[in-house]
């Protein structure tokens, strides 16, 4: 257990790393020098400092500053005011996406499955591009998206105790109908939009990005995520036993309607969350269970932390690059997928043994 | 097939005096209103080893799931050491009965020692907490007992039929339960991956441990069983002695197939007994179709 802690430890700074160097990267290509970076990570240190000291000790000043530490007041409200709530955003959508996707897999004992099976990715698709419509504002946009894909699965549950046949089959036919329902309703709003302005907005929010978070956005999702997680977490023996199948997990003394109804509400809280906040993101639920997987193995214990991990890592290196390889950001939901299939084509080659 | 007539098998005593393991009364079970079991009784001791057999369709496997509590009871009681399991949570359920499923492969390449492992999840504190050294001690000697061991550290996908249904046996003996309860163990493996698992349970059943084994083959029963109970059309025909029971009557009532029940000699002093289905032509001849044994 404690080499497991270990290695967890170790991957989390892995994924610090990342996490300081991204800063780090952008300094340099916009084309600062070599010692403004340094300070700009001080900067970035002390921006963490003082949003800490701002939210917990009532603090009223954010440049209130140690005099050893010369400030760029702009590098640290840049830092401290949109990068800084940017990467948590892009860290927690990592995890949540992946980590999903891991419980579906294994729920659903198939491992081409992602997070979206149920239709959540639909439904806020639905409920934010109604929202565009209506020319609501941001808030209203994330409650709307986040309603929608809660509503979808809800649906899908209801539809599978309705039907009361196999479990599993009902959830999947559930998925597939409510998932086209909303897709249309989608359809039906890009149909009816103003194709001047209100359509490239809607186009552009499917596609994903995260260009516009702020600290607001950021603390709004933090708390139904970090539910959604420890849901996910606490059923990861379960998970491992599920995967085998729904009569021997009973036969094991599992409860599988209770492991069912906790996995999709968790996995329905993190992929609404997600989309609320950043569009639909395609593909990292998908890929990076099964990368992780081919690094330490199928058992959920194990898996489901490092998925996490995994995830927030991948996505915020796509997020580098969706923010760095043009002058205009490119839409992430584009990117994961251009990096991830040759990446995911690379891997599974390397590693051929069955997943 | 050849079988071999389980040593001890005839003078194993029914201890009246001892409280059965486990007994079913006038179960009635089926699938939505579907009746397929028809009220059975039986009962079954510690350390019996007994085969339910019959025709497919004829509710076996129902019966098994209901007793396992994968199907609901629509009438009846079922006793386990005298607690009426209606009573008990599944998880209660699970440290009494352990299920042995047809192997089947998992969508993920799981650790040999993970999937015994699993075996440990009705007696965990919690379904949140983490296994102990004990759970793990517990699961290892699961794997010894099966000869195992030495298949920890691969993994479950990559082993043979055999093998793999080996490990699912260690995974039900890590549950400790009262019962082995197996839906024909060894319907998907070859003649010699059978042999090899039946080997195996044979063995267990006489270090004691308590087996319900539904299977449609004859010879499964007359090699490994104590008892049988035969069942035809959701009702309990016959139980008894596999050599009492398994007669070319009863197979030709249950099967509709003509069967030769011999004894073969193995080596100079053993005899085992064994059924040879007859084709058609042997049937049509007056001299070994009229008579069986």
């Amino acid at each position: 257990m404690l080499f497991f802690a270990l290695m967890g430890v170790a991957l989390i700074s892995f994924g610090l790393g990342r996490y300081f160097v991204a800063p780090a990267e952008i300094v340099r290509a916009t084309g600062e020098q070599l010692h403004q970076l340094t300070l700009d990570l001080g900067a970035f240190l002390q921006s963490i400092a003082n949003w800490f000291d701002v939210t917990f000790n009532g603090a009223k000043s954010v440049t209130a500053q140690s005099p050893s530490v010369i400030v760029d007041l702009k590098a640290n409200a840049a830092l401290f005011n949109i990068r800084f709530p940017r990467i948590v955003v892009v860290v927690l959508v990592g995890m949540a996406l992946s980590v999903a996707g891991a419980a579906y897999q294994g729920m659903f004992k198939n491992p081409l499955v992602s997070p979206d099976l149920l239709g959540a990715s639909a439904g806020a698709s639905f409920g934010a591009c109604l929202a565009l419509l209506l020319n609501y504002g941001n808030e209203l946009i994330q409650l709307f998206a986040f309603l929608g894909g809660m509503t979808a699965v809800f649906l899908v549950m209801w539809l599978n105790k309705m039907v009361r046949s196999d479990a599993i089959l009902g959830l999947i036919l559930g998925g597939i109908l409510v998932g086209t329902l909303f897709s249309s309703g989608t359809s039906i709003i890009k149909l009816v939009a103003d194709a001047d302005d209100k359509l490239p907005a809607i186009t552009f929010w499917l596609m994903g990005s995260f260009a516009s978070i702020t600290v607001r956005d950021m603390l709004t999702i933090l708390v139904p995520m970090l539910a959604g997680f420890s849901i996910l977490l606490s059923q990861r023996w379960s998970l491992n036993v599920l995967s085998f199948g729904e009569d021997e997990a009973k036969s094991l003394g599992v409860n599988t309607t209770r492991t069912r109804t906790l996995v999709i509400i968790g996995a329905t809280l993190l992929t609404s969350c997600s989309v609320a906040i950043a569009g639909v993101i395609g593909w990292i639920g998908l890929v990076v269970p099964h990368l992780t997987r081919a690094i330490v193995g199928p058992n959920y214990k194990i898996l489901l932390p490092t998925t996490m991990l995994v995830g927030s890592i991948f996505l915020l290196l796509v997020d580098n690059f969706a923010r760095l390889l043009y002058s205009v950001e490119i839409p992430i939901g584009l990117l994961t997928s251009i990096l991830g299939v040759p990446f995911f084509a690379f891997i599974y080659r390397k590693n051929m043994k069955g997943w | 097939m050849v079988s071999f007539k389980k040593p001890g098998t005839q003078e194993q005593p029914v201890e009246a005096e001892a409280p059965g393991l486990l007994q079913v009364q006038e179960l009635v079970a089926g699938y939505g209103r579907k009746e397929i079991v028809h009220g059975i009784s039986f009962e079954m001791d510690r350390g019996e080893f007994v085969c339910i057999i019959g025709a497919n369709g004829c509710g076996k496997t129902t019966a098994l799931r209901s007793i396992l509590g994968l199907l609901p009871v629509m009438s009846g009681k079922i006793f386990i050491n005298d607690v009426d399991t209606a009573s008990m949570s599944i998880r209660r359920k699970a440290r009494h009965f352990a299920y042995i499923p047809q192997v089947h492969v998992p969508p993920f390449p799981f650790k040999v020692a993970d999937v015994v492992l699993l075996g440990r999840t009705p007696h965990l504190a919690s379904s949140v907490s983490d296994v102990s050294k004990r759970d793990k001690v517990i699961a290892y000697q699961a794997m010894q007992q099966l000869s195992i061991e030495h298949l920890a550290e691969r993994e479950y996908t990559e082993l043979s039929g055999g093998q793999q249904q080996l490990v699912l046996i260690a995974r039900a003996l890590a549950q400790e339960p009262d019962i082995l309860v197996m839906d024909e163990p060894t319907a998907s493996l070859d003649f010699g991956n059978q042999q090899l698992v039946l080997t195996r349970l044979h063995k267990l059943s006489r270090d004691g441990v308590s087996v319900l084994m539904v299977t449609h083959d004859p010879d499964h029963a007359l090699f490994c069983a104590d008892r049988v109970i035969v069942m035809e059309q959701g009702v309990i025909i016959c139980t008894g002695n596999p050599v009492d029971v398994i007669t070319s009557e009863i197979m030709h009532r249950i099967y509709g197939t003509h069967v030769y029940v011999a004894d073969v000699m193995v080596g100079d002093c053993r005899a085992v007994r064994t059924c040879v289905p007859l084709m058609a032509a042997d049937t049509d001849d007056r001299e070994t179709g009229g008579r069986y044994l």
